[in-house]
């Protein structure tokens, strides 16, 4: 999605955007009854462009905070721009509207998967698409390595936790308490002169 | 109906686990309901979280059929709210809160920390994912296609997903 953020002369006061919880309910609905792959890009654009609802940096904040905490990016972003707008309705009618197209397609698919998930036609084709996936999931992986890895302790942490996960089988919970507890540790805050780093 | 509650359980307590996306829960979701309560099998399971890449909207939907098959629609009512909802009510929280923890210098070390782990939990993710989606070369080389492709050129992941399909009708329907 292009940022072609047009020369518009800002509001002289910045005057919060405002949108009903209906309407926040029906743009959010839209959103996820069309975005396609990856969603983040389309809110981005239904949210920021079209509808103004939000700057970018406003934009790119409810980003940074959605992926720190756990829930879905898209949710996240839902809940928290929801609220800006109109409090808990709000969030709730940006949840609801966002989750309820893809809830419905995939509700039906369970049950066409239910029967006919056994015919060949369909093992043959659910090969393909979980291979495909399977590569998808480690592209999206990969890009975000390349976006928030910045040090060798960075990738030291990052295989840590894979071992810990894959080889010693630790639960998930304890591998990131565990683990993101020695990160945090590592990144603690330092005095001033914090900006070595690694 | 009796699974109602195990449901519930299960999705709130998995979906704490997706800390930088979905795939970070998939090592927990994978235990929890093949293992443990034997709701359906890993290719089941490996199949849903696939076929879910093709519908609209947030990534996770397939945890919606998960629900229905066990307990029907009240089931697929349970799992969204369950998965959907104490994490979003965490969200507005600390959402409302976060400003007033811009000084906090402790914030900046929790997102710092966090980021690596979170790929780190998202690749073990995959890789429990792949050891049941990759099983030969052909598979391999389908996977090992999508990735490149994704990282060369800016297409739609979803159209690679459908394209994955093509492949495999083409290359195991004979099979």
């Amino acid at each position: 999605m292009a940022s072609t953020a047009i020369d518009s002369e800002a509001p002289s006061k910045r005057t919060a955007p405002t949108a009903s919880v209906m309407e926040i309910f029906n743009g959010f609905l839209l959103i996820g009854a069309t975005s396609f792959g990856n969603i983040v890009p389309y809110l981005r654009d239904g949210l920021v462009t079209k509808r103004g609802w939000i700057d970018d940096n406003g934009f790119i904040e409810l980003m940074s905070i959605s992926e720190t905490l756990p829930g879905l990016n898209a949710t996240n972003i839902a809940v928290l721009l929801g609220d800006r707008l109109q409090g808990v309705a709000g969030s709730i009618a940006a949840l609801v509207g966002v989750c309820l197209p893809g809830a419905v397609v995939m509700y039906l698919a369970g049950i066409a998967y239910h029967i006919h998930g056994d015919r060949p036609f369909v093992t043959a084709m659910l090969k393909g698409v979980a291979a495909a996936s399977t590569g998808l999931v480690l592209a999206t992986i990969v890009q975000l390595g390349q976006k928030s890895l910045t040090g060798i302790a960075d990738f030291v942490l990052v295989v840590v936790t894979v071992v810990a996960v894959n080889r010693l089988h630790l639960s998930v919970p304890y591998a990131l308490l565990g683990v993101g507890s020695v990160a945090i540790l590592w990144y603690r805050p330092r005095n001033e002169t914090s900006t070595r780093r690694s | 109906m009796k699974q109602l509650p195990a449901l519930a359980r299960v999705f709130a307590y998995v979906s704490f686990l997706t800390v930088g996306g979905g795939m970070a829960a998939f090592p927990e979701l994978k235990t929890l309901t093949v293992d443990v309560h034997q709701w359906l099998t890993i290719q089941q399971l490996i199949h849903l979280y696939s076929v879910g890449q093709l519908a609209p909207g947030p990534k996770m939907m397939m945890i919606v059929p998960i629900g229905a098959w066990v307990a029907g629609v009240a089931g697929a009512v349970v799992v969204l709210l369950a998965f959907y909802g104490p994490t979003a009510l965490l969200t507005l929280i600390v959402g409302r809160v976060w400003n007033r923890l811009a000084e906090w210098p402790w914030r900046t070390s929790i997102q710092k920390g966090l980021a690596p782990v979170s790929i780190g939990l998202l690749l073990a993710g995959s890789l429990t994912m792949a050891k049941g989606a990759v099983t030969n070369w052909m598979t391999a080389l389908i996977a090992l296609a999508a990735l490149v492709i994704l990282l060369r050129r800016p297409v739609n992941p979803a159209i690679l997903v459908l394209g994955g399909a093509v492949v495999g009708v083409l290359l195991f329907r004979i099979s």
